[in-house]
């Protein structure tokens, strides 16, 4: 029933496309996807390379990094890291992050790949569109990547890039606006194609309440970047004029900078900037994580053979998790001197926030509850995201209160809070979804003990660089510092931490090496996954793997919810959604 | 609305009311820049002003937009988009708001 | 263009609407799109109201910019909006010759308007009215730039359905109306977002 990998070139007959157009410049959601994926993993790495590269100037401050730092001239003359190089690592490293590595892979290639199979659609609705977007973004990603070679190098005001400072800046800036004007029209074409796509072409059979949450967590994603995105481009446009117009959007009456007055007409506001931005970027930590909640959920139903514990909640709560975060943003703003009330009603929405995300993670962790679970690479990365995020969520919930913020703001702890979100977070869920979806992607499984070789000391190294941060953080030590806090005497006791945080930066590198060479080597295994490997029930496992053009060999048809795992009466333990056999519906 | 032979019923109908919401909107434009040059309090000038504007926006909006006959899903899509628009308005409220007293 | 058929074949709803949301894909993907729209031009009246509001004094429009000029832009762009409605009534009439006649008058309406706003721009830049001379121009001219753009936009999307897009009439008139009234929701958009403009830059 599920055995669909012999239908594999059953309908193709489509004339044969050429190289470029088959695998660059295609319009298959598949090609798409892997290509999203695979930029997006290469810029993860590049942006964890800059990140171990700040992460020796913290550990060993003002010592010449041997070897590597001989090539980096122009940042590291001598090999010893200028602070100004050191803010261009920190600014990029954030931007590239979340800009060009999560949300590329979670949104771009997760979603593109895994959302249209998922409703049994033959593609995305505007596969043109589609096309236009990845490029988009990958004009982005060069435009970024391209600055590190200006003569003053890249943006180096942090990955908020905040006026008056991102003003005056050097060239960098203004690439990075470019950049992210490109990176932000990707996301719109995309976020309408993902929503189009969901409403329009889910198969028949396939109401809303039986949509996988997957789907469920990529839809609401889209209206967030839909809707947070626009007021960041205005903003990026209205920076760009500051800098090449010569307007005074964010430059306040009066700035003095080295000693000389500015000449700008001024009168405009710093914390315009500051609000616009956060418009977007406090949506955004959502469209980092909803993707990731969304793979998980979808992995720990499939290996604990249950359903998923709650899904309607779950759908209810990612719904009002996105509804929220559009009026939140201002509690990264607590210390611009905004009024009491202003902050009280910021202050309680952040509150009410943290209620859907914990509906969502204990739904997961009682998913859990008596099931048989199966222990395998995915799941381990699904089920060490859990206690990861949980961590993550509640260190944040200090961040949203005035009074503690107060003490927290700007410090490391802050570092330490978002990372624990995205890092063992988010990335740990996007590798749980490569392992889980590389099947169906290839025809071929990746392996299970360089998987486990892969998991074990990441979640270790993981831990040992984002634990200490909230410990350096609580004893009061600021971030972005450029020599590790040393030159404060209340963060010697913890300057310690920075070492044992470096260390372990180059040992989470050392522990991807099992994945890269999984990832290539699996590609040399025989095409033997078959149409389902993991005895999965959503719609995607249907197609054969890879799927052909047009995805299914038969358009699907969806009879039932997406976890009816261990129905009872039923002689295997999953009914897919697409099988008609049972008479069994939900 | 969108099935064609919907509109080939009434399509006439509908050209007679473009017309007319074409002369509602030269009428408008007219007065908004009348009523620009009456000595009025500012705040009585930019609501009266921003009101007429209103107007005129849901004039094309429901009529050379077909939203007054548009399906529901677009209608919640919109909903959703002016309420987080007015979430953007509330941007110089949140800075402003010690100045106005309301701190 | 060939292997592009191929896939339009295979996805469903780009020309018929679905049974349940009675809409085709491209409605609702307009939709959408002028969705993100109002909160691109939103985040830049926000920006407007809190630089005006925290200003000390803030200058009429009028004393820099031209009330005339405006009035007969909005008239001009009033009017295409007209026409456009009137160029995809045509094809639901199936009379392609009125389509191109009123099609045609929009792209010139669209010119108008753009010619209008040049000779406004230009007596700006000739009394030395610069966007760094004060905030008022900077969001004056921001604002009107962006407009200009998706005019710009508007009108070469109309021209390609005016010219070289006419041919898809022959082989699938229905798809081919639906560009029309996609390509019509957004130039009323742009008409709309200038309805607002006008009052708030040079009237207010």
């Amino acid at each position: 029933m599920t055995d669909h990998a012999g239908h594999d070139d059953g309908h193709g007959h489509h004339e044969e496309l050429g190289f470029w157009r088959k695998y660059v410049f295609s319009v298959d959601h598949k090609v798409i996807g892997i290509q999203y994926a695979i930029t997006g993993l290469l810029f993860l790495f590049f942006g964890f390379c800059l990140m171990m590269l700040m992460r020796w100037q913290l550990a060993f401050p003002g010592s010449p990094l041997p070897v590597i730092g001989g090539l980096l001239s122009r940042g590291m003359p001598g090999g010893i890291m200028l602070p100004e190089f050191y803010n261009e690592l920190g600014a990029m490293h954030g931007t590239i992050m979340v800009f060009l590595g999560v949300v590329p892979l979670a949104v771009g290639g997760f979603g593109n790949f895994v959302l249209p199979l998922q409703i049994g659609a033959p593609d995305m609705a505007f596969p043109r569109l589609n096309m236009a977007s990845y490029w988009s973004f990958f004009l982005g990603g060069a435009v970024m990547f391209a600055s590190f070679f200006l003569p003053q190098g890249a943006a180096q005001s942090g990955w908020t890039s905040y006026p008056p400072l991102s003003n005056i800046a050097p060239s960098g800036q203004t690439a990075w606006l470019i950049g992210m004007i490109f990176l932000i029209t990707s996301s719109l074409l995309g976020s309408v194609n993902f929503i189009v796509t969901t409403i329009q072409l889910r198969v028949k059979g396939l109401s809303f309440f039986r949509l996988p949450f997957f789907v469920w967590s990529q839809f609401v994603t889209a209206f967030l970047l839909l809707l947070a995105f626009p007021p960041l481009e205005a903003a990026g446009v209205m920076q760009l004029m500051d800098r090449l117009a010569g307007t005074s959007f964010f430059m306040p009456d009066g700035l003095v900078v080295s000693g000389n007055a500015l000449e700008v007409s001024g009168g405009g506001s710093p914390i315009l900037w500051q609000h616009l931005f956060w418009f977007l970027a406090h949506p955004e930590v959502y469209v980092l994580i909803l993707p990731a909640l969304g793979i998980v959920a979808e992995i720990v139903a499939n290996n604990t053979r249950k359903p998923l514990w709650g899904y309607k909640s779950m759908v209810y709560a990612v719904v009002a998790l996105g509804f929220l975060s559009f009026i939140v943003w201002a509690h990264h703003m607590f210390l611009t001197g905004m009024g009491t009330i202003m902050s009280a009603f910021f202050q309680t929405t952040t509150m009410i926030i943290s209620i859907p995300s914990v509906i969502i993670l204990t739904a997961l962790i009682l998913s859990l509850w008596g099931g048989s679970i199966r222990f395998n690479t995915p799941m381990l990365f699904a089920l060490a995201f859990l206690p990861m995020f949980g961590i993550g969520g509640l260190t944040g919930l200090p961040l949203g209160l005035t009074a503690a913020d107060i003490h927290l703001h700007d410090t490391y702890y802050v570092i330490g809070h978002f990372h624990y979100v995205v890092a063992p977070g988010t990335i740990f869920a996007l590798f749980a979804g490569v392992y889980y979806w590389y099947p169906k992607a290839t025809g071929r499984r990746m392996s299970e003990v360089l998987g486990k070789l892969h998991f074990w000391p990441s979640f270790f190294f993981m831990n040992g660089i984002f634990f200490p941060m909230l410990i350096q953080g609580m004893a009061g030590m600021s971030r972005r510092m450029y020599d590790g806090g040393m030159t404060y005497a209340h963060n010697e006791s913890v300057l310690w931490l920075n070492k044992v945080i470096s260390f372990s930066a180059w040992g989470l590198a050392l522990a991807q090496i099992p994945f890269v060479l999984n990832f290539f080597l699996s590609l040399r295994k025989p095409k033997e996954a078959g149409a389902n490997p993991w005895l999965a029930t959503t719609i995607e496992w249907a197609a054969p793997s890879p799927p052909g053009h047009g995805n299914f060999a038969e358009v699907p048809v969806a009879y039932r919810g997406p976890y009816e795992y261990s129905v009872p009466g039923d002689a295997e333990d999953y009914t897919p959604q697409f099988d008609p056999a049972s008479a069994r519906t939900s | 609305m969108s099935a064609s032979h919907d509109h080939e019923i009434d399509i006439d109908h509908h050209v007679k009311v473009y017309i007319r919401v074409f002369i509602a909107l030269l009428v408008l434009t007219v007065i908004t820049v009348a009523v620009s040059y009456l000595e009025m309090s500012p705040p009585a000038a930019i609501a009266l002003g921003l009101f007429i504007a209103s107007v005129k926006a849901s004039l094309v909006a429901c009529y050379f937009m077909h939203l007054i006959s548009e399906r529901k899903l677009i209608g919640y899509v919109l909903v959703l988009t002016v309420l987080f628009f007015f979430f953007e308005l509330l941007i110089p409220l949140v800075t402003e708001g010690n100045n106005l007293g309301m701190g | 263009m060939a292997s592009a058929h191929s896939i339009d074949d295979v996805i469903p709803y780009t020309v018929a609407p679905r049974e349940d949301t009675g809409l085709n894909n491209v409605k609702l993907g307009i939709w959408l799109f002028l969705a993100s729209e109002v909160m691109l031009f939103g985040a830049l009246f926000a920006g407007y109201l809190l630089l005006r509001v925290g200003a000390t004094d803030w200058p009429e429009g009028r004393t820099y910019l031209s009330v005339p000029w405006a009035f007969t832009n909005t008239l001009v762009l009033i009017s295409s909006s007209v026409t456009m409605v009137m160029a995809w009534a045509s094809l639901i009439r199936k009379d392609l010759g009125k389509y191109r006649l009123w099609m045609g008058l929009t792209v010139l309406g669209g010119f108008g308007f753009l010619i209008i706003k040049y000779i406004e721009y230009s007596s700006k830049f000739h009394h030395g009215y610069f966007p760094e001379t004060n905030t008022f121009l900077a969001i004056y001219f921001t604002l009107t730039a962006l407009h200009g753009l998706h005019v710009i936009s508007g009108m070469a999307v109309n021209g390609y359905l005016l010219g070289p897009g006419t041919k898809m009439w022959q082989t699938e008139p229905q798809r081919f109306t639906n560009r029309v009234e996609a390509a019509g929701l957004f130039w009323h958009f742009v008409d709309l977002v200038w309805i607002f403009l006008f009052p708030i830059l040079y009237l207010l």
